[in-house]
């Protein structure tokens, strides 16, 4: 090792000393070169040969000719994405929605875990949050299930409560706008006992004695809350923000293409990136403008990740990524 | 000191905070129960009342005919089960043996390259090629359209799993490895006899998150599965629920008589059918998932 940073201070020889010091950590790791090569493979077929692929993004594409071979258009399929509005629109959904999940799942799940490290009865308290963290381990299709279940016109459940009190039934799937409020609850539903879980963890890590020392100061049980329970979560809470923030353009196709499907009368208020990107594909419409669309959304995930990560850095150097 | 009405009010605050904490973990409780009660209670329900009156949470009248059914013709279920199965154990285990093995190289610190490959794994997580092509690379390079490896390969590894592993290895104490290299073991042995017995604590954790996706596997399936018969579970569901017409997906072939069908109850009884060995195993594993969920979420 010491010789090998004696030589690279020859800029000549540098990358001839780059290819000596590989090949004689092969030759003295063998072994594990080797055990590395399965992950290798893996992450160079199903990771980084796509990568290229994302140049169909830029090209008229035509099947016969293949990716590669079809015309170069520059970026006229991401102008025509801006001229007709879906970039926008979807980018815009995204967004909202990813926000919207951010800000009330998080205070769900502060809120929840607050309450539920606040239980004295132990059965109580273990049973009520392995019912809480259950919906985590259903899949987003057994979501759509309980959705049927729930919003169909004949026979759902809450238009069989609304015949039974003579109302009139709702056509849920024709309403875009209330949509808006399903999928959000959904989320909520699917997704407080995980961050719950993640802040309770944090909250079991606070010094009793902090709490002890409150209490002979005469603090109320609100004001301990207030005054060290929700500054002790206020690290756990800005990581997790941060990160979410980072993944905002990252819409959970799951859970959107399971409950609206291939209904295009809610496409207005529901439709995300990633949605869009899928129909492009299924749907066949055109496969350059799905991808440009993807190369958009993959370009600004890395961006903002970057950019939290950037923040993380100088805020809390420990928690950054990289 | 304390006054004596300043503790009275400080006991009605703690009375009434306490109230209100097992008031709303109460009703969040029942909100996050109450489907699946709604699903099993409608799925015992007859096809009659169902479409007179809709779903219901207390039926007039129980039956298990969709059950029965279900049972009757089981040639669709066990087939998706089968599959399901089959992809669930394969996946796991591979992708365990290939994640703890790379874990372990990349905890070894006499490998130089360790972050070089940590960042080769990492880097994907931050830049992907998008739906599109990889899509176009698993059916027209890889020809994977059709074949249950497509709804293998793609879960088989994820780097964060990979670093939740090889953090975990790095709680073992490096003298174990340096004596076993004294008494000549190579690097793989080392891996196999060593390291992997004294990381089942994480492999449990990942192994029990890796199946978990592939149980829950239908994303894959819907984008590369044409074939019937290699249908998992949760995409023949998928599919039940969004066809009004479900008896080729249940029949496949055998005749009946269509309106004795019990349609509605047969989707929900599908559906408890899938998620049952999940909730039946729940209790059992969560020790597991809990961990899984702090430690990743702590730092990847």
């Amino acid at each position: 090792m010491a010789n090998g940073t004696e030589i690279s201070g020859y800029a000549v020889n540098r990358n001839v000393s780059h290819w000596q010091n590989f090949v004689r950590e092969f030759k003295k790791n063998k072994v594990l070169f080797f055990m590395l090569l399965p992950m290798i493979i893996y992450f160079v077929i199903f990771c980084y040969l796509p990568m290229p692929g994302a140049y169909i993004a830029f090209v008229d594409y035509n099947m016969s000719k293949g990716i590669f071979g079809s015309k170069f258009v520059g970026l006229k399929n991401f102008e025509f994405l801006i001229k007709n509005g879906d970039l926008w629109r979807i980018t815009r959904n995204t967004l909202l929605y990813n926000l919207v999940f951010l800000t009330l799942g998080n205070i769900f799940q502060i809120a929840f875990a607050i309450m539920i490290s606040e239980i004295n009865n132990k059965l109580y308290k273990k049973l009520s949050q392995s019912i809480i963290l259950l919906p985590y381990f259903m899949s987003m299709v057994i979501v759509g299930v309980f959705a049927y279940n729930l919003f169909n016109y004949d026979y759902g459940f809450v238009n069989t409560i609304l015949t039974s009190l003579g109302f009139e039934r709702y056509s849920f799937y024709s309403d875009p706008y209330i949509w808006k409020y399903i999928i959000v609850a959904f989320n909520l539903w699917k997704s407080t006992g995980y961050g719950m879980i993640v802040y309770l963890a944090s909250i079991t890590g606070i010094d009793s004695e902090l709490y002890e020392a409150a209490y002979m100061d005469g603090a109320s049980h609100w004001q301990r809350i207030r005054y060290i329970t929700l500054p002790m979560l206020k690290p756990t809470f800005v990581l997790l923000v941060l990160f979410g923030l980072g993944g905002i353009l990252r819409g959970s196709f799951d859970l959107f293409y399971n409950l609206i499907g291939n209904n295009s009368v809610l496409y207005p208020q529901t439709d995300i990136i990633d949605t869009y990107v899928f129909r492009s594909l299924v749907g066949q419409f055109n496969l350059p403008l799905g991808a440009a669309v993807g190369f958009y959304q993959s370009i600004f995930g890395l961006v903002a990740v970057l950019t939290v990560n950037y923040i993380v850095k100088k805020i809390e150097p420990d928690y950054a990524l990289f | 000191m304390i006054s004596n009405s300043k503790t009275a009010s400080r006991d009605f605050s703690e009375i009434l905070l306490k109230f209100i904490c097992y008031f709303c973990v109460t009703i969040f409780t029942l909100v996050c129960l109450f489907p699946f009660v709604l699903m099993v209670m409608s799925s015992f329900m007859t096809e009659k009342e169902i479409i007179t009156e809709g779903f219901k949470l207390i039926p007039k009248q129980l039956t298990t005919a969709a059950y029965k059914f279900l049972f009757q013709n089981p040639k669709a279920i066990i087939n998706a089960y089968s599959v399901t199965i089959l992809i669930t154990v394969v996946g796991t285990t591979v992708g365990l043996f290939l994640m703890s093995m790379t874990g372990y190289v990349l905890n070894r610190k006499d490998f130089k390259y360790r972050n070089f490959f940590a960042f080769f794994m990492y880097f994907t997580t931050l830049f992907s090629g998008g739906l599109i092509p990889t899509y176009i690379l698993m059916v027209k390079v890889l020809h994977l359209k059709d074949n249950i490896l497509a709804m293998i390969l793609p879960g088989l590894m994820s780097p964060w799993s990979v670093f939740l592993m090889r953090n975990f290895m790095k709680s073992i104490p490096d003298s174990l490895y340096e004596s076993a290299t004294i008494d000549g073991a190579g690097g793989f042995r080392i891996y196999w006899q060593i390291y992997l017995p004294l990381s089942i604590p994480s492999l449990a954790t990942v192994g029990l998150f890796q199946a978990l996706g592939y149980w829950n596997e239908w994303y894959n399936a819907m984008l590369y599965i044409e074939s019937a018969n290699k249908f998992p579970l949760q995409y023949l569901l998928q599919k039940m629920v969004n066809q009004a017409n479900i008896q080729q997906l249940i029949l496949r072939g055998i005749t009946i008589d269509v309106t004795q069908l019990p349609t509605q109850s047969i989707k929900m009884a599908t559906a408890v059918v899938a998620i049952g060995p999940i909730i039946l195993l729940y209790p059992f594993v969560q020790r597991y998932f809990i961990t899984g969920l702090t430690l990743g979420a702590v730092k990847g």
